[in-house]
């Protein structure tokens, strides 16, 4: 079955202009060369640290901005002139990371969830009313919700209208840049929740952004891992957790919190800032960062190979790395473990027979 | 903690906001204590009155808010009886904070060495600027800058966040205060530069002795830096333990909520267990517990009355009437 997107060696480099004459000094390597396909239905996750370009592929994949080089075919047509542009627009839709930022403060919420639809030219303005109420309900809101602005709303809600803005024109992708990254990790559990029911529900696909590997876990089919404009590691989510093949992607697993006070200091973690796109390091680009390089990992840069079905990751070792448990040490008490589990029984009796295990 | 007194120790706290529909309380009788040399992780969702009771203590609390009773006690000295310009002495001195946001609490405008170096002449009025400046370049180095000489002149823009961050960390200790109040210091940061900052401070620690005050919305940065914990719930302490006692016995149904809410690595769980709603603005508070409204355990009686925060462990302290939970589950209908 073809892919409803397929995006094959897309870059994206900004020229550094200097000087009065504005000559170009370099260039900015935001996005290097990615390639990746999501299924219907499917969620594929785009990790990486702050300037590792995945927003960049976000936004390159909705056409904010064009690629320098590279193609991206959604639902098996090439995406280049006007027609498919617009095609593109009502079914690709995107949920932005700042739930402050993205909603226009002058609008009311209900005027917000309706505009796509206007400017795709869907319905009238009573069944855009009636769409947006159903919206609404879908999100978890309620239909008064309509009347009001966005700063009566916490950023947990905001968020809850910004996805039923992205839902308005029935899309078939949608785009999740950071969507819970500004918000409470309690906000975050009931987003993400959100996510995952509509996505049952409407059998969308999400291009899912993170720059949290323990958020992408609930979320993802297929996780693609990052690092300076470049996939690093890509792998069915179970895989990648289990037995990760790349170094980077193990530093971002090591460094994620662990709600066990037992397992503190004994885990080392990864030094120093990402490198300047402008000028990436030689050979492996995270070499400069890694615990295992090797010389040829100063002069040759890795390709990223297939090392077992689905799974393939761009470090010269990837096979002989040592064994890696990304759960090391974060057993949870059992009195503890106890307690969460009936605190789920008892939510999920109070909620009624609607909710779902 | 030993037989110590602990360095801060906070005594019935109430801060309040006067607003067209009354008086309400921010935060609401809240006692805590923080060992010397410790860290006390303070837990609990945007809202619960967390930043509140930090700025509280540094008699920072934005007008028309006011600290209308309680004690603060650094080193045994209360700090609200204190004159303004005694106050003005604590802070930065004894008691530093910083903040989630780096870039809004750095002067843009300003390199971040003179930055430090100003903070440093509000406590010592007679250093030469020569010796300011070599002071700064230590306490850069001191936070693990890489080449602080070249960073002294560098601007804020010029820095990562996690830099940024260090820089904040570099100038809130230029004084070696005795607690540092840490206000979600890493919630902007990606989860890499957390773990560095994380590390860092739990460094920075062990070499001066200094007590720290952790506000998060996570239990895992909690997990990764505190001794002691307290869990804040809609203005009020809801539980309280050592970090060790709380983690593997949870007592408090928002405890078991945000604990639930963690995303983990070592369970394939498909839903998470999100805690459903939000704190309940202070001016319209739910009678009885403050969280029955979201509490799954909830029953008639928790409608009414307000629990009281109580031992149910020695030194494990919670406001739940249903708890421990397994044994008030058998009573659900």
């Amino acid at each position: 079955m073809t892919p409803l997107l397929e995006v094959a060696a897309l870059a994206k480099h900004y020229p550094v202009k200097q000087g009065l004459l504005g000559r170009t000094q370099g260039l900015v390597r935001a996005v290097d060369g990615v390639s990746f396909a999501i299924a219907r239905g499917e969620t594929l996750a785009l990790v990486g640290e702050s300037g590792c370009g995945k927003s960049t592929t976000a936004r390159l994949v909705l056409r904010l901005i064009e690629p320098t080089a590279g193609t991206i075919r959604f639902d098996g047509v090439e995406v280049a002139g006007a027609a498919e542009l617009r095609a593109l627009r009502r079914r690709v839709q995107v949920v932005f990371q700042d739930p402050y930022a993205s909603l226009n403060p002058r609008l009311r919420v209900g005027e917000t969830i309706a505009e796509p639809m206007e400017v795709h030219g869907i319905g009238d303005a009573a069944s855009r009313t009636a769409r947006v109420q159903e919206l609404l309900g879908l999100v978890g809101l309620a239909p008064f919700h309509a009347q009001r602005y966005p700063h009566e709303f916490s950023g947990g809600q905001r968020q809850r209208i910004g996805i039923a803005r992205a839902l308005s024109v029935q899309p078939e992708l949608v785009v999740c840049d950071e969507p819970v990254s500004a918000l409470d990790v309690s906000i975050q559990a009931q987003v993400v929740n959100l996510l995952k029911d509509l996505q049952a529900r409407f059998g969308l696909s999400y291009l899912f952004i993170a720059h949290d590997l323990a958020v992408v876990r609930h979320m993802a089919d297929r996780v693609a891992v990052m690092y300076l404009g470049q996939i690093v590691e890509t792998a069915p989510k179970r895989t990648l957790f289990a037995a990760p093949r790349h170094p980077y992607t193990r530093a971002l697993l090591s460094a994620i919190p662990h709600p066990d006070p037992g397992r503190r200091g004994r885990v080392a973690h990864l030094g120093g800032d990402v490198p300047s796109p402008m000028n990436p390091p030689s050979g492996c680009r995270f070499h400069t960062r890694c615990p295992h390089a090797q010389d040829v990992c100063r002069e040759q840069p890795p390709p990223l190979r297939e090392i077992a079905p689905g799974h393939a990751s761009a470090c010269h070792f990837a096979e002989d790395l040592p064994p890696f448990d990304a759960a090391e040490g974060q057993g949870i008490a059992p009195l503890a473990a106890r307690r969460l589990a009936l605190y789920a029984a008892a939510k999920l009796r109070r909620s009624g027979a609607a909710a779902r295990g | 903690m030993g037989d110590e007194s602990p360095l801060l120790k906070i005594e019935g706290l109430r801060t309040v906001f006067r607003t067209s529909v009354g008086e309400i309380a921010a935060v609401d009788g809240v006692d805590l204590a923080v060992p010397r040399g410790r860290t006390l992780g303070i837990v609990g969702e945007s809202g619960c009155g967390k930043s509140m009771l930090s700025l509280s203590v540094m008699r920072l609390v934005p007008p028309p808010g006011r600290i209308a009773s309680g004690r603060v006690l650094l080193e045994g000295r209360d700090l609200l009886t204190l004159a303004p310009a005694e106050m003005r002495d604590v802070r930065g001195s004894r008691v530093a904070m910083i903040f989630q946001e780096p870039m809004t609490s750095l002067n843009p405008v300003h390199p971040v060495g003179r930055q430090i170096t100003e903070a440093m002449r509000a406590h010592d009025k007679r250093a030469s600027a020569r010796e300011l400046r070599d002071r700064a370049i230590e306490a850069l180095r001191r936070v693990r800058i890489p080449a602080p000489e070249r960073r002294f002149d560098d601007y804020p823009h010029q820095l990562s966040g996690g830099m940024r961050q260090r820089v904040m960390i570099a100038m809130a200790l230029a004084c070696r205060p005795a607690l540092l109040i840490a206000d979600e210091p890493t919630t902007a940061l990606d989860v890499t530069v957390q773990a560095q900052i994380l590390d860092l401070l739990r460094e920075l620690q062990a070499e001066t002795g200094m007590s720290i005050v952790l506000i998060t919305h996570d239990l895992g940065v909690v997990a990764e830096m505190a001794d002691e914990v307290a869990v804040m719930y809609a203005g009020k302490v809801v539980e309280r333990a050592a970090a060790v006692e709380i983690f593997a016995s949870p007592q408090h149904p928002y405890t078991l909520g945000l604990l639930g809410s963690i995303p983990r690595l070592d369970e394939d769980r498909e839903r998470l267990l999100a805690i459903e709603g939000a704190v309940p603005p202070p001016f319209a508070l739910p009678k009885g517990c403050r969280f029955h409204p979201r509490c799954p355990f909830a029953i008639e009686t928790c409608t009414r009355a307000q629990p009281m925060l109580e031992e149910v462990a020695p030194g494990h302290l919670a406001a739940c009437i249903r708890a421990p939970v397994e044994q008030a589950v058998e009573l659900v209908a």
